[in-house]
């Protein structure tokens, strides 16, 4: 044991602060270099000490690299840091958010189940539940979460769960996750939360009850438009054996030997099902470049959220008073009807993503983001620089006309992401384009 | 038989151990007595136990059925009860149910000078608040629902591997081991 880091001695770890955890948690020096910073791992597989270890590995008993497909060490130190941030057991990261939500659903559906999400979704969402997963008899029912009896309802009718985003994009709508995680708590069925806009900096919902959350760590994690990733956080807080109804965590692995997953893991097993099922057959695995490049934005996280949501207030208050502008929707104003659960649920603040509703309809919401120089015309948010899009000729196109208006939408909606520049000049460039709308 | 994992929710108050106390134990511990260690390679008691051979324990199988007809786990022969397991063993693992915690802490409280028990654990979902406080007066260092193998994994790194928050953070760099450390 003397050549491996000895425990620290005094309090338990957790208690460390979110800002040093942002920094340090699942990266401490390279055992074998000594390298601070955590080394990009560029390997496709990993050396076994001798048949032994490698049947060991293969068996699951103990703990190790194989292969990239199944995990590798820079994936598993930003995994630790997302399990960290979020104050979950354990994370897997996926090569897209929209991986890591095949990866979260994939051990909890089975073929001709069901689960339920929300009408207020990134488009991208609605159409991977409502277009792809039925190829795999994976059915998804829509539901208004804000209809508490019809949450309620489509529970009651053998959804296994809930998927919501904590502040939803594009509208500055805030869920009331509290309430919904005693919903499925009540139902037997787990609630899955996108944090992706909100970060664990602004809303952390495994302290209001949800099971799951998932990440595109496209967004705010890595903060510059640099990569496509995406994670899997697991509370370890539900109980598969006690539950019965997630047959993938409870009952015997046959590619396993008849291992079941939750007898032998306990807490941990939905993130080694995640890893040692979910990552070795959908393949869809974070590239170590990318987790690199996630670390490293993860160590600014809160200082960027800080300013990303003093930005976004300002601009937000400035739109309100213009006179092309029909409504702003952020849940930092305080005319928000989500100004209530903003603070209950975001009280480091309401995010940088919002929307407003431009005078003149679809013709003056193309116009606008056309006529910006500043802000980014493109189809992502969550990044240093500030970004523009009308979701209705673009992310949410796809989508039905009643579709688009349940996500927030419409034909007039403009959406931003406030980066991290000077505000005035954010203002300034807004001001002329809407003048030339 | 529990494993490493059922009930650990069914749990009453949650038990709090800090990182040194738990480090303390598996850095002084050198033998172990696993009561309820199990033949099959698939179960989670075979699974904890390899892995702590693994890292240089000696695990002692209690097991009276495998004991009766004289089968080895993992190397080791199997004992019928704890007072046939050879001294010094240092530590008790319970790998059996939080009722039958009791009977085994108590063998274990009875044979603490013959066979220099200084330690009873007890696995992920065992819980016996009783015979904690039984071995407790005796002077045995108690631990609750916790496996050895994830605390081993948690407190020197390799539990991050899969994925998992340790709770430990460190910026020390640990120097590699001496000669005399890679011979003793």
């Amino acid at each position: 044991m003397s050549e491996e880091t000895p425990a620290p001695e005094g309090s338990s770890a957790s208690d460390w602060g979110f800002e040093t955890r942002m920094i340090h948690a699942g990266a401490g020096p390279d055992p074998v270099s000594g390298s601070r910073q955590t080394p990009i791992h560029q390997t496709s597989a990993y050396a076994f000490h001798d048949a032994d270890h490698a049947a060991s590995l293969f068996n699951l008993q103990t703990f190790g690299f194989i292969y990239s497909r199944l995990g590798n060490p820079t994936v598993a130190a930003l995994e630790q840091r997302m399990a960290s941030l979020e104050g979950g057991c354990g994370a897997t990261c996926a090569a897209s958010g929209h991986a890591a939500q095949v990866l979260a659903f994939f051990p909890l559906i089975e073929a001709g189940e069901r689960f339920a999400a929300s009408t207020r979704l990134y488009g991208g969402s609605v159409t991977q539940f409502s277009r792809t997963f039925p190829k795999f008899d994976w059915q998804c029912d829509f539901v208004d979460t804000e209809d508490l009896s019809a949450v309620e309802a489509v529970l009651a009718q053998g959804a296994k769960a809930l998927f919501v985003e904590s502040l939803a994009n594009p509208g500055g709508v805030v869920t009331d996750l509290e309430t919904l995680a005693g919903l499925t708590r009540a139902a037997g069925a787990l609630l899955i939360v996108d944090n992706t806009l909100a970060t664990p900096w602004l809303c952390r919902p495994f302290e209001w009850g949800a099971d799951l959350i998932v990440h595109s760590a496209t967004k705010f994690l890595s903060g510059n438009g640099t990569v496509i990733g995406g994670a899997v956080v697991d509370s370890g807080r539900f109980d598969w054996s006690a539950s019965g109804r997630f047959p993938g965590l409870s009952e015997p692995e046959p590619a396993y030997h008849g291992l079941k997953f939750s007898e032998t893991f306990g807490e941990l097993a939905f993130t080694v099902h995640s890893h040692a099922v979910g990552l070795r057959d959908l393949g869809a695995s974070m590239a170590p470049m990318n987790a690199f490049l996630t670390l490293l934005g993860t160590e600014t996280l809160a200082l960027r959220m800080e300013r990303h949501c003093r930005n976004a207030l300002a601009v937000a208050e400035w739109l309100t008073e213009h006179p092309k502008v029909e409504w702003v929707s952020y849940a930092g104003l305080p005319t928000s009807p989500y100004r209530e659960l903003a603070e209950k649920y975001l009280p480091n603040g309401a995010g940088s993503v919002f929307t407003f509703g431009v005078r003149g309809g679809y013709e003056a919401g193309v116009r606008v983001v056309e006529k910006c120089e500043l802000f980014s015309h493109l189809a992502n948010i969550g990044d240093a620089r500030s970004l523009i899009i009308h979701p209705a000729s673009t992310t949410h196109r796809q989508l039905s006309d009643e579709q688009r208006a349940a996500a927030g939408a419409g034909p007039e909606v403009v959406r931003l992401s406030i980066g991290l520049e000077t505000v005035d000049d954010l203002v300034r460039d807004l001001d002329i384009a809407l003048a030339a709308a | 038989m529990p494993s490493t994992g059922a009930n650990i929710r069914a749990v009453a108050s949650p038990l709090r151990y800090s990182d040194s106390l738990i480090a303390g134990i598996l850095r002084r511990v050198r033998t172990i007595a696993m009561v309820g260690a199990s033949p099959n390679w698939k179960r989670p008691s075979n699974f904890a136990m390899k892995y702590l051979q693994q890292k240089g324990y000696r695990v002692i199988p209690v097991n009276p059925r495998a004991a009766a007809a004289g089968a080895s786990i993992l190397g080791e022969r199997a004992c019928a009860s704890l007072a046939e397991v050879p001294a010094p063993v240092e530590m008790v693992d319970v790998f059996r149910g939080s009722e039958a915690a009791l009977e085994f802490t108590r063998e274990a409280i009875r044979l603490r000078e013959d066979k220099g028990f200084e330690v009873v654990w007890m696995q992920l979902g065992v819980r016996n608040d009783k015979a904690a406080a039984e071995a407790e007066a005796a002077g045995l260092t108690v631990i609750m629902n916790r496996c050895p193998k994830i605390e081993y994994g948690r407190l020197w790194g390799e539990l991050g591997w899969g994925g998992f928050d340790r709770g430990v953070i460190s910026s020390r760099w640990p120097r590699p081991a001496t000669r005399d450390e890679r011979a003793g």
